[in-house]
């Protein structure tokens, strides 16, 4: 199983309505083929009534084996179903600005 | 060790607002750092920085500090307010110039 795929099945914990698991490191300074900076778009009624600080913690939490060592980024982009409906979509990640990965 | 902690505590307590960085506002060495900052500079308010690449302690150690494993880190009188895209979310609902402001304001 790769990185996108495993990301992909531990955020099932979080029962998403809909879920994009985007590698992104093509836009970024690391080897081809790496999967080091990701962007999660994830919609789930868990979420509800949640600040933002509160869904991202959960997400870190399902995937604090992976932020702790495998990924270099995660953008992250929660909402619940009627945010869904309202926004329709995520905005785009920034491209990279050169800095070192990890030290 | 714990003198890290200590270190970071006392900035995120001692400025209104303190944002942990890669690179500086002048020169961000990252996408999200250098999006993140923009939105503390256009908020308009005076904020402090730490750029994690040239310090290592706290590069090793901010994670810890508040259970946040990623840069940037945003706080707003000593409490995580989040990384890249929940400041930016703030920002544009209008959110963040709020807290930012009050938290100026005291």
């Amino acid at each position: 199983m790769n990185t996108q795929e495993v990301i992909t099945k531990k955020l099932q914990t979080l029962s998403p309505e809909h879920l994009e698991v985007i590698n992104e490191s093509h836009m970024h300074n690391v080897p081809e083929g790496s999967e080091s900076h990701f962007k999660v778009v994830i919609v789930s009624d868990a979420f509800k009534d949640k600040m933002l600080i509160a869904r991202h913690r959960l997400v870190n939490k399902a995937l604090q084996e992976e932020l702790s060592g495998g990924i270099h980024a995660l953008a992250l982009h929660t909402m619940t179903m009627d945010e869904w409906f309202e926004k329709g979509n995520a905005p785009e990640s920034p491209p990279c600005l050169g800095g070192s990965s990890k030290k | 060790m714990t003198d890290v902690l200590e270190r970071i505590g006392e900035q995120v307590k001692g400025n209104a607002v303190m944002i942990y960085m890669k690179g500086t506002p002048q020169f961000p060495q990252c996408g999200f750092s250098g999006r993140t900052v923009e939105a503390l500079k256009q908020v308009g308010k005076e904020f402090a920085y730490c750029n994690v690449l040239a310090d290592a302690e706290i590069f090793e150690n901010l994670p810890r500090y508040a259970d946040w494993p990623t840069f940037p880190q945003v706080y707003v009188k000593g409490e995580l307010i989040g990384g890249c895209d929940i400041t930016l979310e703030m920002f544009e609902n209008g959110d963040l110039k709020k807290m930012i402001d009050e938290a100026s304001a005291s």
